[in-house]
């Protein structure tokens, strides 16, 4: 690797204070930090060893955990194909449809924020972050397999100027990067991220007697009738078995309809301590207990749902484990973290349930309890204050 | 009361290059140094000496104009060699050329029971004098006491948890009566009680098994059980306008020794440590010595970084240079100056982490395993975003990132309110350690301390 270290040497000079390039250091540096860890050392004084840790390994750390929720999204995305045109497809080819429907949107979502960003870090002079990596392949998992790119392209320039850039970078935004992507779309262009856009089909037809309905719209729609108690059956009837949504062989985003691949990318997260399990827990606690409050209540179908449904429905798992982790946007202090967690599946379950207009409960949770966590933090910050004040006075 | 304390929150870390408990022959150093820097509240040194005046160890060398009555005194007797000026002519170091036999600033000697009758502006007046004053350390903001106040109370932490750090109960055999009388002599100073913290690990040392006159704290847990300040924030927390003091049992002994033998006696044994180090053992010397005797010819490598102190709390110094006021230990490390391919997502087990991010395994070894680790920063500063980590290693009701991001902030009300009057920058430490971001937290810290107390 020394030949790479010398042609790397070489052009250090040209983006170094009075180069040629000067005003390019930090995509220079990007690449440099990138190819090899820095040969910066410990000041003289403070600490001389520092932990092996670094942002980079750190952000690769999540990317790995979301790559089953990846992989089996790709191939979700063939199998829904096939199932819904009626082909029988082998394995090989349901997979080959998948990556050929999910690559691009990987790629547009990557290239596009990651231009973005270096756009940023060249005119405001600070490092590229590495925060994108994790961004990046959030928004293509949160997207319908029949997303147009150039909406991919849109959101993700969105979401990096207005919620991470317009705040000051990574570490400093308010709201989830990824989710902001989505909520734009949502907002800005609605028929084309909800309703029948779950199933691609290419060049296809669906066969008769495909709904294209997602278990939400299904709950959704029960909210008006009389309460028969029947929306367990009515899933059981649509292909969304409780067993069918805890493997995720059923239409929806790409990478959020596994129940079972957010579970080891949760693993993954825990074991390496990368991300809070108080906060995972939390959230499916909250979701629970929500809809134990429901079925207490009983006025609708959907409320009678039983409580461990709104687990596998939707993006709660998706977005327990990958969004609301979010070390930066979520509540910061561990006490916070629970009440933070809490608050966004109790929200979740009452958005799916009062709200069929926006069926989908967990983005605006999440989007919501970001906004909120500082004041949770607040208080919990206040309360270690008063302990202090209250120990001077006695 | 005495207290049991056990802490479950923090990080030891186990480094190669353990002192051996034997004291290594090596000749005396031929210089000694005192540094003003050393002591962090001086800010205008005025020098009692120049170059080529004979001193006595225990002979006045300077004092801090604003609190002209605490003497900074010459640890060996000799002949001033040199006194070395930085900008604007700031005093960095007085050099002494040390004598072959050491002579020593005679005061009066006193007897246990003559000890226990004296009050305590007299004990005062003579540890101003000679020169042990220095060693009591006021809580906030760590700096020399001001001889002025009475503190609610005193501690002495007897052990020292740091990575490689010199075992206590070794630099200071044998030395029960001295401690004894040091801790005499300080319990007039205070309106509460002298709380001695004791290690609940293992066995107690001898010399800190029968103390009187004191609250014997017993104290378990990983680093930073052995700081001072962790001891205090539970057993006795400085609130705002209290004031605590702290001493060494360095600080201790050399106290009662003065009032013993009445001599001001700047020997210590200091422990030379390090994966660097052939030999990692123990050696006597003085307050200030030389180190480059101890590691001539003692060398594994020939790119280290030596460090007076340990490797969370030290100071590059070089290979000549001089060991720090209040230290016991020189570290030799490698120096981390090379670039890694792909080194941040090589897989490790060989770099010590607390984190478990992919390819980092070193959470595999175990606690036993001895780490060679090197003065590489490891990543590139970033802003924060890992949040928990700082209060996993932190076992005290604080909540450090808020705490650091104040000072950056410089939000004096919260500074205050957060706990800084609490701590000092070595209780961050492991902060520093383990951030993800590469903040440098203690000098955040010490930053904040100077604005708090100078605000």
């Amino acid at each position: 690797m020394k030949f790479l270290r010398e042609i790397l040497d070489k052009q250090k000079p040209l983006f170094e204070k009075g180069g040629k390039f000067e005003k390019f250091y930090y995509l220079y540096e990007a690449q440099d930090t990138f190819m090899f860890s820095p040969n910066t050392t410990a000041n003289d004084k403070g600490v001389q060893v520092r932990d092996a840790i670094d942002l980079k390994r750190m952000m690769i750390t999540v990317v790995v955990a979301m790559l089953p929720c990846l992989f089996f999204g790709i191939w979700n995305v063939g199998q829904q194909h096939a199932a819904a045109t009626g082909q029988d497809l082998e394995l090989m080819d349901q997979i080959l449809i998948g990556l050929k429907v999910v690559l691009p949107v990987v790629i547009v979502a990557y290239v596009t924020g990651g231009l973005v960003e270096a756009v940023f870090a060249v005119i405001r002079k600070h490092p590229i972050n590495e925060g994108y990596l994790v961004s990046g392949m959030l928004i293509p998992l949160v997207m319908p397999p029949t997303i147009p790119l150039w909406q991919v392209a849109l959101a993700s320039i969105f979401a990096v100027v207005i919620a991470k850039e317009a705040f000051g970078g990574t570490g400093m935004n308010v709201l989830n990067v990824a989710l902001t992507a989505r909520a734009f779309l949502y907002f800005a262009y609605p028929t084309d991220i909800s309703g029948d856009v779950w199933t691609y089909f290419g060049d296809s037809t669906a066969t008769d007697g495909f709904s294209g309905a997602t278990a939400l719209a299904l709950g959704a729609a029960t909210t008006t009738g009389e309460s028969t108690g029947e929306l367990v059956a009515q899933f059981n009837q649509s292909g969304f078995s409780f067993m069918d949504m805890m493997l995720g062989y059923i239409p929806g985003s790409i990478g959020e309809t596994s129940t079972i691949m957010c579970m080891i990318g949760a693993l993954i997260l825990v074991g390496t301590g990368v991300g809070s399990w108080k906060i995972m827990v939390s959230v499916f606690g909250g979701a629970y207990f929500m809809g134990l409050i429901f079925n207490l209540i009983g006025a609708n179908d959907f409320m009678l749902l039983p409580p461990h449904y709104h687990w596998v429905i939707g993006g709660l798992a998706f977005g327990a484990v990958f969004m609301a982790t979010d070390p930066v946007t979520a509540a910061q202090t561990e006490k916070g973290k629970w009440i933070y967690g809490f608050l966004i599946g109790i929200l979740t379950v009452l958005i799916r349930i009062f709200n069929p207009a926006y069926p989908e409960g967990i983005m605006l949770a999440i989007l919501f309890m970001n906004v909120f966590a500082p004041l949770i933090d607040y208080n919990v910050v206040s309360a270690n204050k008063k302990r202090r004040l209250k120990r001077a006075t006695v | 009361m005495s207290k049991t304390i056990k802490l479950t929150k923090g990080l030891d870390i186990n480094m190669a290059g353990k002192a051996e408990r034997k004291i290594g022959e090596s000749a005396q150093p031929e210089t000694f140094v005192i540094k003003p820097t050393d002591f962090l509240a001086i800010t205008r040194p005025k020098l009692l000496v120049k170059e080529g005046d004979n001193v006595k160890a225990g002979t006045p060398l300077f004092y801090d104009k604003f609190s002209p009555d605490i003497m900074y005194v010459a640890p060996v007797s000799g002949e001033i060699a040199e006194i070395i000026r930085g900008e604007k002519r700031k005093i960095l170091e007085i050099r002494v050329l040390a004598d072959k036999e050491i002579e020593n600033e005679l005061y009066d000697a006193k007897s246990i029971s003559d000890i226990s009758n004296l009050s305590r502006e007299d004990a005062q007046k003579v540890m101003l004098q000679s020169g042990v004053w220095p060693n009591i350390i006021q809580r906030p903001f760590g700096i020399v006491a001001n001889p002025e106040d009475t503190p609610k109370s005193i501690f002495v932490s007897t052990f020292d948890t740091h990575p490689l750090a010199p075992e206590y109960n070794f630099i200071f055999h044998r030395q029960e009566q001295n401690f004894q009388a040091g801790i005499d002599i300080l319990s007039k100073f205070t309106s509460g009680t002298v709380n001695v913290n004791i290690d609940n690990k293992g066995e107690v040392a001898p010399i800190f098994a029968h103390i009187s006159n004191a609250e014997v704290n017993k104290i378990s847990g990983k680093h930073p059980a052995g700081n001072v300040g962790v001891q205090i924030h539970h057993i006795d927390p400085v609130n705002k306008g209290e004031i605590v003091w702290t001493v060494n049992p360095f600080g201790v002994i050399q106290i009662g020794k003065l009032f013993l033998t009445g001599k001001y006696d700047a020997s210590k044994i200091i422990a030379v440590v390090g994966s660097e180090v052939k030999n990692p053992q123990y050696f006597r010397t003085f307050i200030g010595a030389s180190i480059s005797k101890f590691i001539e010819d003692n060398l594994n490598g020939n790119h280290s970084r030596f460090i007076s102190g340990n490797v969370l709390t030290g100071e590059r110094i070089s290979k000549d240079g001089y060991i720090g006021y209040f230290d016991h230990q020189v570290t030799v490390i490698p120096e981390g100056d090379y670039y890694e391919f792909l080194g941040w997502m090589k897989p490790t087990s060989k770099k010590l982490s607390i984190h478990r991010a992919v390819g980092l395994f070193s959470f595999l070894n175990g606690g036993g395993k001895e780490y060679v680790l090197d003065t590489n920063s490891r990543g590139e500063p970033r802003a924060f975003v890992e949040t928990g980590v700082f209060e996993s290693v932190t076992p005290m009701d604080i909540l450090p990132t808020y705490l650091v991001k104040s000072i950056m902030a410089e939000d004096y009300d919260d500074m205050e309110s957060l706990g800084l009057l609490e701590i000092i920058e070595e209780d961050l430490a492991l902060c520093e350690f383990v951030d993800v971001s590469k903040h440098d937290i203690q000098s955040i810290v010490r930053k904040g301390l100077d604005l708090l107390r100078t605000s």
